[in-house]
């Protein structure tokens, strides 16, 4: 009886053992994977792509009701609102009205004098609406899932609008999900042009709701309420995309206000521009622009 | 015979639910929330699931587990791959050793336990993003995340207790 007890005894311990050694490899795999993601391997990537083509059809459904949610917390705002709203778009709408004469006069004018340069037309963007199904919002990462990938046509670089407006780029894609790199997520790094002096800067994420203009020529005045628009610089975007207004200048630090709130996102548009370049790595339009 | 095999089926199947539940935390997690004020602000939800079971079923939440567990989170919320698989490990491997202690003691003691297991992850969290992006974060929305699951974690701990009594109290 003594002996078997015993030989009990040793067996728990070896079973404890092994689990403190499989709890240590674990851990190690962990640091292992941090370190191999850091080094930007395939595998990570490929391993990455996988799991999120598996969650993501269960996302989707996950996200359907909250969105719905959302719609009646939404409505309920602006029935709150609805009459100072209402002011405020016809107020709009009357100023729009000025504006789209303009337009109009102006797209005339542009047509009569392309035809008379034999202008060649950029080719018409193509693009992909998408929903946002996984958005772990936070302090971390600024960047969401979105239910359609490689087979819809979707590739790395390729940017992410919502409306007019500029929200980031694809940075990894499966076959039926991607994910967005927002502008404002630490690793984004955007060629930009303030436009009314035409300065050309990078807008650098930081993970806050405000990215930073960076390398901006020191003798540039940028005041809040300037436009922040992409430059086209580095290939990956075209010109021209509205991104934001600077909104605060403070000892020399530059932060814009992008016109898109993470938070709004519920339908973005991934455009393909046609333009061959994309951004190898967030780093080489920051070492261009030195 | 036949009766025994069903048994057992539903034993396993009773048995996966600690980890279903914390799944859902994670998936949970990540549905976008289309409010302002909570988009900058979300409590970590699966490290009270992986707390929660450490405790009271180790056996059905081992190390592995909590590691698996923090991989599909790292995917899902874009983190660096290996950054929550080691924070739910560690977390896993803290409680469960500690675990006798919380037995018999009243809801505020796992509480706070809970608290000082959820803020060394939470700065672990915090130091890791902060080293493998090479640029220090701010610190205030890791502290109103912090306080956020801190503030969730009774309820979910209520709801566990509720499945625990119901699905688990036989085997």
């Amino acid at each position: 009886m003594k002996q078997h007890s015993g030989a009990l005894g040793r067996l728990a311990t070896l079973k404890q053992l092994a689990q403190r050694f499989a709890f240590l490899a674990l851990a190690v795999a962990s640091f292992g994977l941090m370190l191999l993601g850091k080094a930007d391997t395939v595998v990570v990537e490929r391993m990455r792509v996988a799991i999120s083509d598996t969650v993501v059809p269960i996302l989707d459904v996950m996200s359907r009701p909250a969105g719905a949610i959302a719609d009646v917390v939404g409505a309920v705002r602006e029935l709150a609102t609805l009459r100072a709203e209402n002011v405020r778009l016809r107020e709009e709408n009357a100023n729009l009205m000025h504006w789209q004469t303009l337009a109009r006069q102006l797209d005339n004018e542009n047509r009569a004098l392309r035809n008379q340069l034999n202008y060649l037309p950029d080719p018409d963007p193509s693009f992909i609406t998408a929903r946002v199904v996984g958005d772990t919002g936070g302090a971390f990462v600024h960047s969401m899932l979105i239910n359609a990938g490689s087979r819809d046509g979707i590739r790395k670089g390729q940017a992410v609008i919502a409306g007019e407006f500029l929200v980031g780029r694809i940075a990894e894609v499966g076959n039926r999900s991607a994910r967005v790199l927002l502008i404002t997520d630490i690793n984004s790094h955007i060629p930009v042009l303030l436009e009314n002096s035409r300065a050309k800067a990078i807008l650098a994420g930081d993970n806050t709701d405000r990215p930073r203009l960076s390398y901006l020529p020191t003798n540039t005045n940028a005041a809040p309420g300037d436009r922040v628009v992409s430059s086209g610089h580095g290939g990956a975007f075209p010109p021209g995309l509205p991104i934001g207004v600077v909104a605060s200048v403070q000892e020399g630090v530059v932060r814009v206000e992008p016109y898109v709130h993470r938070y709004q996102l519920e339908y973005v548009t991934v455009v393909d521009y046609g333009l061959p370049g994309v951004l190898p790595s967030d780093a080489a339009p920051e070492g261009r622009e030195r | 015979m036949k009766g025994s095999l069903l048994q057992r089926v539903d034993q396993g199947v009773r048995h996966l639910m600690p980890m279903v539940l914390t799944l859902l935390l994670v998936f949970l997690d990540a549905v976008p929330v289309h409010l302002p004020a909570f988009a900058l602000v979300v409590p970590l939800l699966p490290l009270v699931g992986i707390y929660y079971w450490s405790i009271y079923r180790p056996d059905l939440m081992p190390p592995a587990m909590a590691f698996g567990l923090g991989i599909v989170n790292d995917v899902i919320a874009g983190t660096p791959l290996g950054v929550s698989s080691l924070i739910y490990l560690l977390a896993q491997g803290m409680t469960a050793s500690q675990r006798r202690f919380f037995h018999g003691k009243p809801f505020r003691v796992a509480w706070w336990g809970f608290g000082l297991v959820g803020s060394g992850a939470f700065l672990l969290q915090w130091v890791l993003v902060s080293a493998l992006n090479g640029h220090r974060l701010g610190f205030h929305p890791v502290l109103f995340e912090f306080l956020m699951t801190m503030c969730i974690y009774p309820v979910l701990s209520w709801l566990f207790a509720r499945a625990q009594l119901a699905l688990l109290r036989s085997a």
